[in-house]
């Protein structure tokens, strides 16, 4: 196990600077999503953020990612460009995806992020068989699987623990626990509400994390890529964290309190992180300042690059149906 | 591996398939075998038999029954970079992994602008004819050649099952092979000039002049039997051995009834929203001024496959019924 | 109760005027009675009828246009005469669900309705587009483009295909006998839904017309050969078997360059009248080896040397016989010509195809003596025999193109 990481001046910066990047992107989302700019689903990470940010503090290049359709916070996360994933919530050809996926199906192959998949629990077995091939073809290579605790209750789920761990597969599983399958509460929906104990019965490495902590996240995660990278097999990360949003634009959110909601934001992470670091004297007001108008910046720029792209042509509509070669 | 000898060599379905498993382990090692007692057990149908003593358990897989979970594996493990071969027992199974054969194999690629490809290739049993009953005797094919992004291949001869493998292999999408059940005992001589097959067309298995006769897996040898006896009362039937099922060999189907002008299509799926539909449908968007008679289908009856022997024979299309509706078709002349 | 269509009086007969009706509802009719008098592009015809019975109704009024092969009389069995108005439903359920909306695409006017007198239902029964035919036939997709492509009403044909419908080889089989001087109609490939019965019938309906029709003149004049035989082995023998040339070559060069010089006989009379024909097309009358014959036509004749009308002419019995008749070669030859070749006859005599003028005989060429500066020798002769029309023609311009013929006989090397 490696020591609880040292939160040092640059790296709280950094764990700060990606959550409120996440944040801000997608407070733009939902303005253009408004106007009509951004279409078909949009599900916000807002309040989730220190899940991804933690989690992506313990990879490396060559680890691979899979997410789920609330893919915005993984994908900003692990770097990918903020103006392609803007381009694709566009629909434009300069997309992470062409404009193929929209807000639910980032892809990119070059920093090993195998998609948001809009299936719950469709990720599972696919991290499965990347760590397989990564287990030949990558010794060392960890693949982190993101998804939501309703994913539990699909068969996918428990396959997927099973074949892990029965073939010590290098993945760390990531639920991200907002406590609602869309409308259902995790009370309603599982006889088990600690679903890191589901694990436990495959015999896999759990615990139960702060979701709403980016320092803890980042510590659990650690441990888990460290035992993965040493052939000790999967491990299991349950991160409490809620959603502030509703599921996605157009949820009316009747299955849930104003007062819930706001007990939450006591804890939301971007502004506990800033406080955190400030109370610490790692974050000054011109830093703050700096770092607020650079991720404005980063966020126009996006969008000015999404608005200049290409609608990709008509006559490509069945390419990539079937792939020519395997890309390398 | 061929023979360096040109001699024809006699081997059975089942052999075919098992040789070709054994020249896709030797040839590359990405390639690895999964699925439900394809290692200790040796193949539900005795397909991989000796391969985990011969490659080990790391390229002989055996898996839980997971079968969602062990078919996404093999995508995930294709878009990592690996060339897996997923057995599903039968297909009747595969509908457990519908939704990572759907959602993910065939969708991957063209959702992420072409970024992956997923070059794996599952096996499946299919078919019935074994008195095995509803569960066990599905013929689904032509469910998964509805779905753009997959390959689908049903082998009705021995030569296919040998040699279609290797080349589902080297495509970069993800192949279907439904080798059917009924076939795995069907010995024949193998032509050991032959060293692989396409996987892109049709082939016309007996050329005739008077109705194209299109089957395929063991539609193909009742549709062959037919053909024999239909000779003798100078109805010429060709008989095309459709074998890929998707993306279907418009080209040599059309060109076939173009010359005869006259079709009958064997399915032992059922008939309605059946590949035998898809085909006719396009036949009649294609070559409508080319028929000389109505388009005719022998399909599975509608009902769950029964077991009783009479009962499920009555089920199946039959050499019979493909005599008589070339008859039919003919007419008087 | 049985349906009396109208009758198809040649292939290229597709409709027939109905001009008077000779019979009424409640009429008693024997085979053979005249019922109706019908107008063809052809002229007039007398329809007679092939069973016996009761007409039971008529279904079209006199001056409507009828298809070929629509209902134009229902018929009942002579011994149960309904009454009049009690047979509303049709043999053919098809055409009974059909008729409404062929009413409809068709209504009858009421001006034409009322001027024949005839209750409106009568009229509605059949359109100039009725069921009677289309309703009734079924013609495979295939069939139908090839008969588009062969200008041919499919749904005039004898179906062979699944349900009787009319196949891809049922047109090209009708096409192949398309117009013929004795065999409007039939198929022509042996084993191939060939019937000859058919055949025989649409023979028995030209010739019957030819013969009560056309006043006939005949002409006889028999011809040295020797000239032409001995240029032929000459010529022959240079060459191999497939460039070889047959005497019939000859017979139609001849024909065809007399035609040039005696043009009314190289035409048809229609009308009333003598039409020219647009170029000299001769017939080739072509014995079908399952019986029947036709006679498609060599076109041209006159602007080909005897090498390429060997060649045409080979191919053409070829595809006769062997179907596959072009429908150019079906559109009506303008004079005919028959050969009996070497098993044939001494002479003969033949019947005019209508609507064609005239027709020549060649008998077989046989040696007989023959006088020439007074001294008999024996030569091949053959008996060439002119049958023509007399309302086009006289015996004069008989005589002189039979004259011609011998001529042009004589001198090979100008054929």
């Amino acid at each position: 196990m490696s020591e609880k990481p040292h939160i040092d001046r640059q790296h709280g910066q950094q764990l700060f600077r990606d959550m409120l990047r996440i944040r801000r992107f997608e407070a733009k989302c939902a303005e253009l999503y408004q106007g009509q700019k951004i279409r078909g689903f949009l599900h916000l990470y807002d309040g989730e953020e220190a899940v991804a940010v933690g989690i992506m503090q313990a990879l490396e290049e060559r680890d691979a990612i899979v997410a789920t359709y609330r893919d915005h916070g993984h994908a900003i996360a692990r770097g990918l460009p903020m103006g392609s994933l803007m381009a694709e919530m566009f629909g434009k050809v300069e997309g992470c995806s062409r404009g193929r996926g929209g807000s639910m199906h980032f892809f990119d192959r070059a920093r090993r992020f195998y998609g948001g998949n809009a299936i719950v629990g469709g990720g599972l077995p696919l991290s499965i068989g990347i760590a397989l091939a990564d287990k030949e073809l990558r010794p060392g290579a960890v693949t982190a699987c993101f998804f939501g605790e309703g994913a539990a209750g699909e068969g996918e789920f428990h396959e997927s623990m099973n074949l892990a761990e029965l073939w010590e597969l290098p993945v760390i599983f990531v639920c991200e626990n907002n406590l609602y399958a869309m409308g259902m509460p995790l009370e309603l929906a599982e006889a088990e509400t600690d679903i890191f104990r589901k694990a436990q019965a495959y015999r896999m490495p759990s615990e139960k994390v702060d979701g709403m902590n980016p320092v803890a996240v980042e510590a659990a995660a650690r441990r888990a890529v460290e035992r993965a990278r040493g052939g000790k097999g999967p491990s299991f990360l349950e991160c409490r964290t809620y959603r502030f949003r509703a599921h996605s634009m157009f949820d009316a959110q009747l299955y849930r309190t104003k007062e819930e909601i706001a007990l939450w934001k006591e804890r939301d992470p971007v502004p506990r992180m800033q406080a955190w670091l400030e109370e610490n004297h790692m974050l000054s007001a011109e830093e703050l300042k700096r770092i607020e108008d650079q991720v404005d910046v980063e966020i126009d720029a996006a969008v000015t690059f999404a608005e200049a792209g290409q609608w990709e042509k008509v006559e490509d509509l069945e390419r990539f149906v079937l792939m020519d070669e395997v890309p390398q | 591996m061929s023979s360096p000898v040109a001699k024809p060599v006699r081997m059975s379905y089942r052999e075919a398939c098992r040789q070709a498993i054994r020249d896709a382990l030797t040839n590359d090692p990405r390639t690895f075998l999964m699925g439900e007692d394809v290692g200790l057990y040796g193949g539900c149908y005795a397909v991989t038999k000796g391969l985990l003593d011969e490659f080990g358990p790391r390229r002989i897989r055996d898996t839980p029954l997971s079968e969602s979970a062990f078919v996404g594996a093999g995508i995930g493990a294709a878009i990592a970079g690996m060339h897996p071969i997923v057995e599903i027992m039968t297909c009747n199974f595969s509908l457990l992994a519908l939704d990572q054969l759907l959602n993910n194999a065939a969708s991957i690629a063209h959702m992420s602008g072409g970024q992956f490809a997923v070059p794996l290739v599952i096996r499946m049993a299919t078919g019935a004819g074994r008195q095995l009953a509803a569960q066990h005797s599905h013929s689904l094919e032509g469910w998964y050649a509805h779905i753009p992004g997959l390959k689908v291949l049903a082998p009705g001869t021995v030569e296919d099952a040998r040699h279609m493998l290797r080349s589902a292999l080297a495509d970069p999408n993800p192949v279907l092979i439904f080798e059917h059940i009924v076939l795995y005992n069907v010995e024949d001589e193998l032509d050991p000039a032959v060293e692989s097959v396409d996987i892109g067309s049709a082939k016309i298995r007996r050329p005739g002049r008077d109705v194209s006769v299109l089957a395929y897996g063991n539609s193909l040898p009742k549709a062959l039997a037919a053909a024999d006896t239909l000779a003798k009362e100078g109805i010429e039937a060709e008989v095309v051995d459709i074998r890929v099922l998707r993306p279907l060999d418009n080209a040599t189907i059309f060109e076939s009834v173009t010359r005869t002008r006259r079709c009958i299509i064997v399915d032992e799926g059922w008939k309605s929203g059946s590949i035998s539909a898809e085909i006719a449908a396009r036949l009649s968007e294609n070559l409508f001024f080319e028929l000389d008679a109505p388009i005719r289908r022998i399909c599975s009856r509608e009902v769950p496959i029964p077991y009783s022997r009479h009962m499920e024979e009555a089920a199946l299309p039959q050499t019979s019924a493909i005599i008589e509706s070339a008859r039919t078709l003919i007419g008087s002349r | 109760m049985s349906d009396f269509l109208m009758p198809s009086l040649g292939a290229d007969m597709e409709r027939g005027k109905l001009v008077e009706w000779l019979v009424k509802p409640g009429s008693k009719v024997r085979k053979g009675d005249v019922i109706a008098i019908v107008e063809t592009h052809k002229g007039a015809f007398e329809v007679d009828i092939f069973q016996e019975g009761v007409i039971a109704d008529l279904c079209a009024v006199e001056g409507q246009e009828v298809p070929v092969g629509a209902v134009l009389a229902r018929l009942a069995p002579s011994d149960k005469a309904p009454a009049l108005g009690t047979l509303r439903a049709p043999a053919n359920p098809v055409a009974a669900e059909k008729a409404p909306e062929v009413a409809l695409a068709a209504p009858p006017s009421p001006e034409a309705l009322s001027a024949s007198g005839k209750p409106a239902k009568v009229a509605q029964k059949v359109s100039p587009m009725g069921p009677g035919s289309r309703a009734h036939a079924k013609v495979t997709p295939a069939a139908r483009r090839r008969a588009a492509e062969l200008g041919i009403d499919p749904y005039t044909l004898k179906g062979t295909g699944i349900d009787d419908s009319v196949t891809f080889a049922d047109v090209e089989r009708a096409s192949a006998s398309h117009v013929g001087p004795e065999a409007p109609a039939g198929p022509t490939r042996p084993g191939r839904g060939f019937d000859p019965l058919q055949m025989r019938q649409a023979i028995a309906a030209a010739m019957s017309r030819s013969k009560r029709e056309i006043p006939h003149y005949y002409l006889t004049t028999t011809i040295d050969m020797g000239p032409s035989l001995s240029w032929l082995e000459t010529f022959n023998t240079e060459r191999l078997p497939d460039q070889r040339l047959l005497p019939a070559t000859l017979f139609l060069k001849a024909t065809a360059l007399a035609l040039r010089e005696v043009p009314q006989l190289n035409g048809f009379w229609e009308n009333g009248r003598f039409r020219p024909g647009s170029g000299i097309h001769i017939g080739w009358a072509v014995s079908l080896r399952g019986g029947g014959l036709i006679a498609p036509a060599v076109h041209d004749v006159d602007t080909m040397t005897l090498p390429e009308l060997m060649i045409a002419l080979r191919d053409l019995v070829a595809r006769a016989r062997g179907g596959g008749l072009r429908s150019s070669e079906m559109t009506n030859p303008s004079f005919t010509v028959t050969s009996l070749g070497e098993r044939g006859a001494d002479c003969v005599i033949g019947v005019i195809y209508p609507p064609q003028v005239a027709t020549l005989g060649f008998g077989r060429i046989s040696v007989r003596p023959w006088v020439t500066g007074g001294k008999v020798t024996a030569r091949p002769i053959v008996v060439s025999s002119l049958s023509a029309d007399h309302r086009a023609s006289d015996g004069h311009a008989g005589g002189l193109f039979l004259a011609a013929v011998d001529r042009l006989l004589q001198e090979p090397l100008k054929l």
